[in-house]
């Protein structure tokens, strides 16, 4: 494919600026650099963009068990709603009274959020779950300080948890004591007990957990930290298989974060926006950072007394957050634990109609998501969950989340969700089983897959050893 | 009550049985009766034509201006169809980020394309994917430069307040003590900033133009900055950068800011696009992701995502970022409309912004507002000299959106490609009539 | 001197005399991580400390960190490592990281002899 740089020719480009109908000004001091953007037809553009869009799997090209991403379908009436020009024209400094409708929609969602996750406040300033991740533990670290409580400076992780955890918590200024999960993924309450006391700020943990496994012990769990004066976070990578079910609030957590991009069916766009509502307990509610609606009849913004300050301008990814509150009316008290029930009711149909062949990570009932181990696969056949990964390509299936969990060896996680059908998982179900009578026939075809996408196992290793990370002319 | 399940109930108590449960109660047979949620206090679920009607009806109670004059850090410019209709491919709006390289190959191009505009417009070597906004780029930044005997962060006071905020609650976490640089007339304090920096001292940011519109003489900052050992971060408008020194050509080690001039919606402040690029040298301090060249199994040519080790799902907690998600879509829409644009539109725009904007504070300026800060500035100025409450109100009730009041007196004003002559002097008499009463 | 020892993490020692050595990672090291992508060194005039971690190696999808068998203080770095780090994967006994000078304190370290037994019993 060709690069937009590549395209076009000198002189051609769009027609969309008036001529100046002021006197012209020209500044003092300019750029000497040349500045050499695209140069192509409204024409050329659109069929560029449309070329790279067929070189992309999105929701709607198919299945997307991507683990620990939630793929779900991205509801259109949510996007319909969030291209309403009431939203989009809107100015984030426009004086309160001409923005009610953007502080009803903030304080609609909060409170929505706030009553499926047992908290009691909520900001919707974090941009993204790790940006969630960062400010949670931003109001535990202010709430220690402000109880002169200095001596507060671990976050204990446990080893199965994804990389944002420990990387949010050094950048809040902790350190990170990570515990070894016990061998069904579970927290090991004995390492916990010895890891907790007077120096533990808090705790991060997501549940159902990152093999897809519900921690039965969650209340014990909770109550060792805050016995030990720590606070309990909880991660809201998982809740799709919870929410309406089960509420972080009442398993003992004192703060959460959310994925709108996940749970709540916003699209993902590629890699971002997302939107990260971070929500606490009322003790907490004083730190919370930005502005929130407040207010009965006329709403208005209010700072928290002991605000942490921002963590991003302005109010977070409004327009996420609109499409998460579409998809919160429109599901309401009832779908919202039936979305959950179907995640999970599908993942277990799934795991249930592959465990004879793909060996489970871990025994019993998964949740939204689980684990399947190949590490007896690539001993026998020397097929990997790389192979197998590579191979679902060419069958319009994109792959699962491969080698995370770290603590399972040639992992492969697969999550389906609820918006997918039985007739989408049969099908899935088919592949997997004809992949693997491949890996134990003809083994060499698999380190070959795959052989219909547009590339095939680009040379990470050289991009990374000698980066070209931009276009030269 | 709406739903996006796909399966009947019928087929869901069928399949329910071949996983071997009789009932739902039974999938969740591990979570213990004590935490069991017994039913949310909610609304019942609406049909699509109820949730639509109120979504309606809560946009309708916000207050579209026919003509904004207001900046401070969110830009209304034209956005050109060609870009919504890029933005709006379903492919791209509804992917993941892009780890399997194979079945993304669209994405990544087309954030390789961003990153090559990024390093064009700013003059510097390399950029990142994105992060979420100019603020939070500005305090990714700020960590970027930490060393162990450097964690002192000097920000300039003429810097938007919001940005000001992010770096303090960034440094709130990592415990570099954030310090501002005052200003003068307007400009950024350049004895001051010499006089402070020093052997501690991690790096100077400044916003180029400024929180008032100034355009700061961002070279020889830069020397004071570099002459002390520290980094300079220079926050740029995106626009401005087609028409101004861009930082490369100023020295700075590092360049970010708020990307959505570049083809985003005001859209109440998110979501927006946070840019990075910086020095060849600082390539490996980039958080987030970045996208790279390289060919496939069959010599192909290829992109996918690169120095990887960086990142928090290897490095963990030595990551120098946690960001994950990032605002990919956002980047889309600024590569698709810079392409659209071009350099010579970019250009244009760029230029019809200073000549409106000067032709705006001309003409306030015969209404009765003075200018505040006497220095060159690009697209916003401050003025100073009226009951801005009462002129803010009387543009408010013509449809106007007029500048930002900093004060009883002073207002921040901003204007575009899209602010007519026409109304921008219509505002000028509606001000005159306050100003006159 | 001039021999080879290894500490039981794979990072190899190579007195040049009394108090000045070269370190590096072992064949076995190197082919654990993979292909290697870059290294991270520390500055000229930076401290060492034995048994403490002074650098590490990124394959594409892991870090891993190097341990340094002496206390002493950087005297060269191999900065070519930064632009070829194929090397390391290719010639590791030749691939030095960095020249440590007035070492003050050395581990208690493997001859070559008693290394080859000991990577091949982890086989």
């Amino acid at each position: 494919m060709k690069l937009i740089f590549e395209r076009g020719s000198e002189g051609q480009g769009c027609a969309v600026l008036p001529a100046c109908d002021v006197p012209p000004v020209t500044l003092p001091k300019q750029r000497t650099k040349e500045l050499r953007l695209p140069q192509l037809s409204e024409c050329g553009l659109s069929r560029h963009y449309t070329e790279l869009a067929k070189e992309v799997h999105g929701v709607n090209d198919g299945f997307y068990p991507l683990g620990s991403c939630t793929m779900k379908y991205n509801p259109k009436v949510n996007e319909a709603a969030a291209s309403l020009w009431g939203f989009t024209k809107i100015h984030p400094l426009q004086p309160e009274h001409t923005v009610q409708g953007c502080l009803e929609v903030c304080r609609q969602t909060e409170q929505l959020l706030c009553e499926i996750t047992g908290m009691e406040a909520m900001t919707l300033q974090p941009a993204a779950g790790a940006h969630g991740e960062f400010t949670g533990l931003l109001l535990m670290k202010a709430y220690h300080d402000s109880r002169g409580d200095k001596k507060r400076t671990k976050i204990i992780v446990p080893d199965s948890a994804h990389g944002t955890n420990p990387a949010s918590a050094v950048m809040a200024g902790f350190t990170v004591v990570s515990i070894p999960s016990r061998d069904d993924g579970c927290v090991d309450l004995e390492k916990l007990r010895a890891a907790a006391g007077e120096d533990t700020a808090g705790l991060m943990l997501t549940n159902p957990n990152t093999v897809g496994l519900f921690d039965k012990n969650i209340l014990e769990i909770t109550s060792i930290v805050h016995e030990a004066g720590g606070l309990n976070y909880y991660d809201g990578a998982n809740l799709n298989a919870v929410m309406g079910i089960a509420r972080p609030g009442d398993m003992g957590f004192d703060v959460v974060h959310l994925n709108l991009h996940k749970t709540f069916s916003t699209p993902h766009g590629g890699g971002g926006p997302g939107s990260g509502p971070v929500g606490c307990k009322a003790f907490l509610a004083p730190f919370l950072p930005g502005r929130r609606p407040a207010g009965r009849e006329k709403l208005h913004w209010e700072t928290s007394s002991h605000s942490i300050g921002s963590v991003k301008a302005f109010y977070g990814n409004f327009l996420v957050v609109v499409r998460a509150l579409s998809y919160l009316l429109t599901l309401g008290r009832e779908g919202i634990p039936e979305a959950a029930q179907n995640a999970v009711l599908n993942a277990n149909y799934m795991m249930t109609k592959l465990q004879d062949l793909y060996p489970m990570a871990y025994p019993g009932i998964c949740m939204h998501e689980f684990v399947m181990s190949l590490e007896k696969m690539k001993h026998e056949t020397g097929v990997s969950a790389m192979d197998i990964a590579k191979s679902l390509l060419d069958y319009g299936i994109h792959p699962p989340t491969m080698y995370f969990p770290l603590i399972v060896e040639e992992a492969l996680m697969v999550e389906p969700t609820e918006t997918e059908s039985r007739e989408t998982l049969d099908e899935a179900i088919a592949v997997f089983r004809e992949i693997w009578q491949k890996a134990k026939t003809d083994p060499a075809s698999l380190h070959e897959a795959p052989v219909r996408t547009g590339i095939g196992r680009p040379d990470e290793v050289g991009a990374a050893r000698h980066p070209i990370l931009r276009y030269e002319f | 009550m709406g739903s996006y399940i796909a399966n009947t109930k019928e087929q869901q108590q069928a399949m329910l049985e071949q996983a071997g449960f009789q009932s739902f109660d039974e999938l969740f047979s591990d979570i213990p009766e004590s935490v069991r949620c017994r039913g949310l206090s909610i609304p019942a679920g609406l049909s699509e034509l109820e949730t639509m009607e109120q979504m309606e009806e809560l946009a309708a109670k916000n207050k579209v201006f026919r003509h904004i004059f207001r900046g401070a850090g969110a830009y209304c410019h034209y956005i050109p169809a060609i870009v919504k209709s890029v933005t709006s491919k379903e492919e791209f709006l509804t992917a993941y980020t892009p780890y399997q390289a194979e079945i993304s190959q669209g994405i990544l191009q087309s954030i390789f394309e961003y990153q090559t505009m990024i390093c064009e417009l700013t003059g510097m070597e390399v950029s990142n994917a994105s992060v979420y906004d100019g603020a939070t780029a500005a305090a990714e930044a700020v960590a970027m430069c930490r060393e162990r005997k450097r964690t002192k962060v000097y920000v300039s006071a003429a810097v938007n307040p919001e940005v000001l905020a992010v770096i303090g609650a960034y440094c709130y976490g990592n415990g570099m003590e954030v310090e501002t640089i005052p200003h003068k007339d307007g400009l950024t304090d350049q004895q001051a900033l010499r006089a402070a920096l020093g052997d501690d001292s991690a790096c100077f940011y400044l916003q180029q133009p400024n929180y008032f519109g100034c355009l700061e003489d961002a070279e020889e900052i830069g020397e004071i900055v570099h002459a002390a050992g520290a980094k300079y971060i220079m926050g740029c408008n995106p626009i401005a950068l087609a028409r101004i020194p861009t930082p490369g050509e100023c020295g700075a080690d590092i360049a970010v800011g708020e990307g959505q001039p570049l083809g985003l919606e005001l859209a109440f402040g998110g979501p927006y696009l946070g840019y990075m690029a910086a020095t060849g040298k600082m390539m490996r301090k980039l958080p987030g992701r970045i996208v790279g060249e390289t060919t496939d199994k069959n010599g192909k040519r290829a992109f996918v995502l690169t120095l990887q080790a960086r990142e928090q799902h290897i490095r963990r907690e030595k990551a120098s970022s946690n960001i994950c998600s990032n605002q990919a879509h956002c980047a889309l829409t600024a590569g698709a409309y810079m392409a659209a644009m071009g350099a010579e539109g970019l250009r244009r725009t760029a230029d019809l912004c200073v000549s409106k904007a000067h032709y705006l504070q001309e003409e306030l300026g015969k209404a009765g507002l003075r200018m505040k800060y006497r220095q060159p500035y690009f697209h916003e100025f401050v003025t100073t000299g009226g009951r801005a409450a009462e002129i803010l109100t009387a543009l408010e009730q013509a449809g106007i959106l007029g500048g930002l009041p900093l004060n009883e007196t002073d207002i921040l004003w901003c204007a575009t490609e899209l602010n007519t002559k026409a109304a921008m002097d219509r505002t000028a008499a509606i001000v005159r009539e306050v100003s006159q009463k | 001197m001039n021999e080879y020892k290894y500490r039981e993490s794979h990072e190899w020692v190579k007195f040049e005399d009394e108090t000045t050595a070269l370190i590096g990672i072992s064949s076995y090291a190197q082919e654990s991580l993979g292909d290697i992508v870059f290294v991270n060194l520390p500055s000229v005039g930076d401290a060492v400390t034995a048994g403490e971690t002074f650098a590490d190696v990124e394959s594409v999808k892991a870090v891993s960190d190097i341990y340094s068998p002496v206390s002493g203080v950087v005297a060269e770095v191999n900065e070519a490592l930064c632009d070829r780090p194929e090397t390391i994967n290719e010639d590791p006994l030749g691939a030095w990281f960095i020249k440590v000078e007035k070492i003050t304190e050395t581990e208690e370290l493997m001859e070559e002899e008693a290394y080859g037994p000991f990577v091949a019993g982890l086989e």
